[in-house]
């Protein structure tokens, strides 16, 4: 069937796509710089067509348990949030993750620390990928680049949350969620029927048939020897997602001599500062990051043993420099550049920092 | 072809809208295109801009800093836009309010006195578009053609009906727009 052709901003894409995939509910608070994805719901009225819920919580706390609840019975059930809204849920993600629920929580990030800004940052890397919430746990990471990956990225993310009954993280930020970019969207996938529920979440806690025990749902187990059992079962899951699911993208890497590491809105730049570096002769490349968790470290680590240095862009004080650090093992030298607390950095800015850091060194 | 453009002025002024029309004229072209607006707690009265990039090809980033044109609608937008033109490039705006105007001598220079003739013609409402058709003048990034198209396409159903009364507007501004010589 053909692609149907839209013009959206990120936040909105990110609605219709919750529409187009059969999502069931989606629980949320307004916040900028992504209350587009409510405003985009309330205007499609899904609940006319799909039937799917849309729902404005009292708060963040709220949204995140009521998505618990609903991911418990099985449902495909979605929230969306900005940087203090996602604190917010921080205890309620540890939950999903320690109940095994899928689910997809989307964090258009802005400026912080606190209430900080409403313009664009990425300084939410760490919360994102190192926990947030307390315990041993991982999200599955997707850093969107465009419009049409905030789009693609919901259909993605339910097939992962499903498969590995893991919470999904989309983590965007008020860059790719304020511009608008041509949208290719696809067919209405209809939402589960009870019975396809029962045969895709049969772990579902939605009523027993005498057919088989409880299906109990909860992230509590007193006994210390099976919650490090419970947390074996964890880890051994987190592994399989290094090994079979890490997404990312190359870009003129080819003939590189030195690579541009950066993920969501940096990446759009970094390829800009691409065209001027090689305009000027140098020889420059981007890996682009796709999932943050799980991180591409065998290609940080490949390319640390073929180029002369790395430069990770990103809009924080270095947070995934870090990761492109621990995989490199120091190889070749490894910067950071970014400006942060909502400020965004230019490609002109990009390339110039290369050149300084890496370049000169 | 890509143009990298900034439209800049006050809140309520129609730059956003302006922007998007233009953004959803060049898609029904088959161009690639972005809209990038600043967003910040100020609406009308504040500041706003939007980037907008028409390209043949795949954009790489959404966020600039330098522009093949500046279209500016107040003072403020233009000290602080002038700068940001590449040289060669274009640099369009409306004299109204503007008591220090344009100096570069490196840029191409056009000024559309839309503010004045909307409101001699009543014709308030299609201001942006006045300022819209005399880009078109100055650089037809995009054909009248697809203008119809991306109104059509950008304008929510009840609003169609303003349609003829915007291309009017667009020819207005390709008629008055005039080239501006730095001495």
């Amino acid at each position: 069937m053909a692609k149907e052709l839209k013009l959206m901003k990120g936040n909105e894409a990110i609605a219709e796509a919750a529409i187009r995939s059969g999502c069931d509910g989606y629980f949320g608070y307004p916040i900028t710089p992504q209350s587009e994805v409510m405003e985009h719901l309330m205007i499609e009225k899904p609940w006319e067509t799909t039937g799917m819920v849309v729902l404005q919580a009292e708060s963040e706390t709220s949204s995140i348990n009521m998505v618990y609840g609903g991911a418990g019975v099985g449902k495909k059930v979605m929230t969306s949030s900005s940087s203090p809204g996602i604190s917010l849920m921080q205890e309620g993600l540890t939950y999903l993750a320690g109940a095994e629920l899928p689910a997809l929580i989307v964090n258009v990030v802005r400026g912080g620390p606190g209430l900080g800004t409403i313009q664009p940052s990425q300084a939410d890397y760490f919360q994102a990928v190192k926990g947030g919430g307390h315990g041993d746990y991982q999200m599955y990471v997707l850093a969107p680049a465009s419009v049409q990956e905030m789009y693609d990225f919901v259909f993605k993310a339910w097939e992962i949350a499903f498969k590995y009954r893991n919470p999904v993280m989309i983590l965007s930020d008020g860059a790719i969620g304020q511009v608008m970019e041509k949208l290719y969207v696809g067919p209405h996938i209809p939402r589960w029927t009870e019975e396809e529920l029962r045969k895709n979440a049969p772990w579902a806690s939605c009523g027993k048939p005498t057919s088989r025990d409880h299906n109990i749902i909860t992230s509590l187990d007193l006994d210390s020897a099976k919650q490090e059992e419970h947390n074996h079962k964890l880890q051994a899951k987190y592994r399989e997602m290094e090994e079979k699911e890490v997404l990312f993208e190359t870009i003129n890497c080819e003939d590189a001599e030195y690579i541009f590491v950066a993920y969501g809105s940096s990446a759009r730049i970094a390829q800009k500062a691409i065209q001027l570096g090689r305009e000027k002769g140098i020889k420059v490349g981007l890996l682009r990051l796709i999932t943050l968790f799980p991180f591409p470290k065998k290609q940080v680590a490949e390319f640390s043993k073929k180029v002369k240095g790395m430069l990770a862009v990103e809009m924080s004080a270095g947070q995934m420099v870090e990761d492109v650090r621990l995989a490199a093992e120091f190889r070749c030298p490894i910067e950071h550049f970014g400006r942060y607390g909502g400020i965004i950095h230019t490609p002109h800015e990009v390339l110039e920092a290369l050149e300084e850091k890496i370049i000169k060194g | 072809m890509t143009e990298e453009i900034i439209i800049a002025g006050f809140g309520g002024q129609g730059v956003l809208s302006m922007g998007k029309i233009l953004a959803y004229s060049g898609a029904m072209q088959d161009k690639e295109v972005s809209w990038m607006p600043s967003y910040g707690p100020e609406m009308r009265g504040g500041t706003a801009n939007v980037s907008v990039i028409i390209s043949d090809e795949r954009i790489s980033s959404p966020i600039i800093s330098q522009f093949d044109t500046a279209i500016i609608l107040n003072q403020q937008s233009l000290d602080k836009f002038q700068s940001a033109v590449k040289p060669g490039g274009i640099l369009l705006y409306d004299p109204n309010g503007v008591f220090n105007p344009p100096t570069r001598k490196d840029i191409n220079i056009y000024k559309v006195a839309a503010t004045e003739k909307a409101s001699e013609l009543g014709m308030a409402k299609v201001f942006n578009m006045i300022v819209l058709g005399a880009f078109l003048q100055v650089k037809p990034v995009v054909t009248e053609e697809f203008i119809e198209k991306g109104l059509l396409k950008s304008l929510p159903e009840r609003h169609h009906k303003m349609i003829p009364e915007n291309l009017k507007a667009v020819q207005t501004g390709k008629a008055i727009v005039e080239t501006v010589h730095v001495l």
